[in-house]
């Protein structure tokens, strides 16, 4: 707590490390790879916290949490404290403190971050939400007197349990309608288990149906129920649908056997537990030689659960070089320390395969960086005659979402964008129709937890804004 | 969960038949559709398509053939059980309308699927034909009830223990060869029985639609596991479909 005269000290005390597993032998298991703080370390890493009086990191979350407030509880060990402070903003602390990618947002801010290290306020976040699931009593908060006006979210992903948890909070009855058996989105059939534990996100959720969120799981809303027949019920509906739908490469060969979507490939493994085969009925191919397309944290997690799996060798090959790769730095470093071999500015031309069908192979060409495109970045172009084949017997492909068109196609006077995304307000999340709202990936295209979350947050706002002037 | 009301073993270990509370999905399913179904937590999802629903009482059909694990756990299912998680409706309905003369083909399990979708085709005015086919007399299933759905019914056994000795393309072919006004083929069964009819059809130019049945694991479109290849694009049977101009 060190602030003297205004000036402000660097701090004595170096960034906290989390302790985690050895590469060698987390590369082989589905076990979370850090083992998250010690008390002693969190309580250290708190101590470098200069409790800024404007405070930077604030500005950095997409949900505004009072970074310096539960820094300090920290600090002064009441680790209870800490986690209700960050549940006044955050509804899910043991999620973010996990995935968020900090050294972009309240990180990137932290003052103590201009000479030295910045403060490690997500491994403290994930410290504070951990020690109060597994020692502490989960308080809950007061609820607003019961108003009588219903709301219905359609997704359970970060976005839709983001808003149910602040509406049902001011005296709303809210209703989750997620279309798989399981609630979290991405959180559960995307995130594997070594990165975000299932049990961390099912625990998050029973929270909110403790607070009386009603959850109905199996429920594809556009089929079982469309949006206009929700309104007839509801004062106001939620879409939080996520970029679920897959997009592939588009090159020959692309529906031999053994190459999925990444999409396909994690649900199996997490949603589905095929790790877990045959204690677990479904099954999920074991290649011993994987390709992986793409370079974000979807790849990162498909390479390192292939070599979970059993694979001896696990290539990432991406267009572009290492700098423009769009994965968190760590999880790109988690997955070097593994083994995960790199084929930069590399993009495959075609599938090779055998006479029963199946992948035994890809053709690839070698790229240079030519000028930025529309995105910043130096676009990709290939080298004439650089083809060379690489064998694999599986491959993954990761290179991004799209809008999934289920719900859209079934909601009449529903703005879409020219690549099918929803059309919504940023600030508000109101869409072109009367009534319904949208927030997360099926406004903005695939993006972070966080700014899921933020958007969810949002459109509670504008709709607690709605239905008190109804 | 959903309770099971009723079971009937169709043919003999093979082919099973459940009636299953799920008051929402008889609610709202229409001919063609399916749902995914996963017997118990460490399940799989597994796709099943739908014999008919029933909104007044709740109860959807389902009719199974077991062939690996999940279909063998579900057949072990009695009367009382229930079934951990039931997805749909999902699929796009079939489009049905009043074209004329309609030929519904249904092979094996796939006889289960064209009946709602034969029924359909005659209440909507059509003048139907139905060809059913099974391996043998014993696997046979639904002949009543198609017969009650269509105008003329025929019936073949790959081994001539009952009906036509033969395959459902040659009965096709016989009545491709008398009339002349056909102006659909609908067509479930194995993949070899489609891609035979589909090939017989494009000898005679008549429109066929087949409901195809590839591998699926969220069958919300998802995860392309489900991808086919449609008229040269990639297609996901589980939105796009099940079914495809054959």
């Amino acid at each position: 707590m060190a602030e003297e005269k205004g000036k402000k000290e660097k701090p004595k005390v170096p960034r906290q490390k989390m302790p985690e597993q050895e590469p060698k032998v987390r590369a082989r298991n589905f076990d979370e790879v850090p083992f998250g703080y010690t008390p002693e370390l969190a309580q250290l890493e708190s101590s470098r916290c200069l409790q800024c009086k404007k405070p930077k990191c604030i500005e950095g979350c997409p949900v505004e949490i009072d970074i310096p407030a539960f820094v300090k509880l920290i600090n002064e060990g009441d680790f209870g404290g800490a986690a209700r402070k960050l549940k006044e903003r955050n509804s899910l602390p043991a999620v973010c403190g996990r995935v968020c990618p900090q050294e972009d947002q309240c990180e990137k801010l932290c003052i103590v971050g201009k000479k030295d290290q910045p403060v490690a306020v997500g491994r403290m976040e994930r410290f504070a939400a951990d020690w109060e699931r597994t020692k502490g009593e989960i308080t809950i908060p007061e609820k607003a007197p019961a108003t009588g006006k219903k709301v219905a979210v359609a997704g359970s992903g970060p976005a839709g349990l983001t808003l149910a948890g602040d509406l049902i909070l001011k005296g709303h009855e809210v209703t989750i309608f997620e279309a798989l058996h399981k609630t979290g989105g991405v959180l559960i059939y995307g995130i594997p288990e070594f990165r975000l534990p299932k049990a961390i996100v099912q625990a998050e959720v029973n929270y909110l149906e403790r607070l009386g969120v009603k959850v109905e799981c199996n429920c594809v809303i556009g089929r079982i129920e469309t949006v206009d027949e929700l309104l007839q019920e509801y004062d106001a509906v939620f879409l939080g649908l996520g970029a679920g739908l897959p997009q592939f490469l588009n090159v020959p060969g692309e529906n031999f056997c053994g190459i999925y979507s990444a999409n396909e490939y994690l649900t199996r493994s997490n949603l589905m537990k095929a790790y877990l085969f045959p204690q677990y009925d479904t099954p999920i191919a074991r290649g011993k030689n994987v390709a992986v397309f793409g370079a974000g944290n979807v790849a990162m997690d498909s390479a390192r659960t292939a070599l979970r799996l059993g694979a001896d060798t696990v290539r990432i090959i991406y267009r572009r070089s290492r700098d423009e790769m769009p994965a968190r730095i760590e999880e790109v470093h988690h997955a070097e320390e593994e083994g995960v071999q790199f084929y930069l500015l590399t993009a495959p031309t075609r599938f090779l395969g055998d006479d029963n069908g199946w992948v035994t192979g890809v053709e690839c060409l070698r790229m240079e960086l030519g000028e930025p495109d529309e995105s910043g970045r130096r676009r990709p172009v290939p080298i004439k005659g650089s083809e060379f084949q690489l064998e694999c017997d599986m491959g993954v492909v990761a290179i991004g979402a799209g809008a999934n068109p289920l719900l859209p196609t079934t909601t009449p006077g529903l703005e879409l964008n020219k690549r099918g995304y929803i059309v919504a307000d940023l600030e508000t999340g109101k869409t072109s129709k009367p009534g319904v709202w949208a927030g997360g990936d099926i406004v903005t295209g695939s993006a972070t937890v966080i700014l899921a979350m933020g958007a969810g947050r949002k459109a509670a706002n504008s709709i607690q804004e709605y239905l008190m002037n109804k | 969960m959903h309770k099971i009301t009723y079971k009937r073993e169709m043919a003999e270990k093979t082919v099973c038949h459940f009636k299953v509370e799920a008051p929402r999905i008889a609610r709202k399913a229409k001919p063609g559709q399916f749902v995914v179904l996963k017997v118990n937590e460490t399940g799989e999802r597994i796709p099943l398509t739908m014999g008919g629903t029933d909104p007044a009482t709740g109860l959807i059909d389902l009719i199974f053939q077991v062939v690996g694990k999940s279909t063998a756990l579900l057949r072990t299912l009695n009367v009382g059980d229930s079934i951990q998680d039931i997805i749909g409706p999902l699929g796009k309905p079939t489009h049905v309308e009043n074209l004329g003369t309609v030929i519904c083909v249904g092979g094996g399990t796939g006889v289960a699927v064209m009946y709602p979708i034969t029924k359909a085709y005659k209440e909507a005015g059509n003048n139907v034909i139905a060809i059913i086919g099974a391996r043998t007399k014993d696997l046979l299933i639904l002949e009543d009830e198609m017969k009650a759905a269509s105008h003329d019914l025929r019936v073949t056994t790959d081994d001539g223990t009952y009906g036509h000795h033969g395959f459902v393309t040659d009965v096709l072919r016989k009545i491709l060869d008398e009339q002349k006004d056909v102006k659909l083929i609908v067509g479930i069964g194995p993949v070899p029985m489609m891609k035979f009819l589909c090939k017989l059809t494009k000898e005679y130019g008549v429109k066929t639609m087949v409901s195809l049945n590839p591998i699926m694991v969220d069958a919300t479109g998802m995860c392309g596991a489900c991808r086919v290849t449609v008229g040269g694009k990639t297609k996901f049977c589980c939105v796009d479909g099940p079914e495809f101009d054959g």
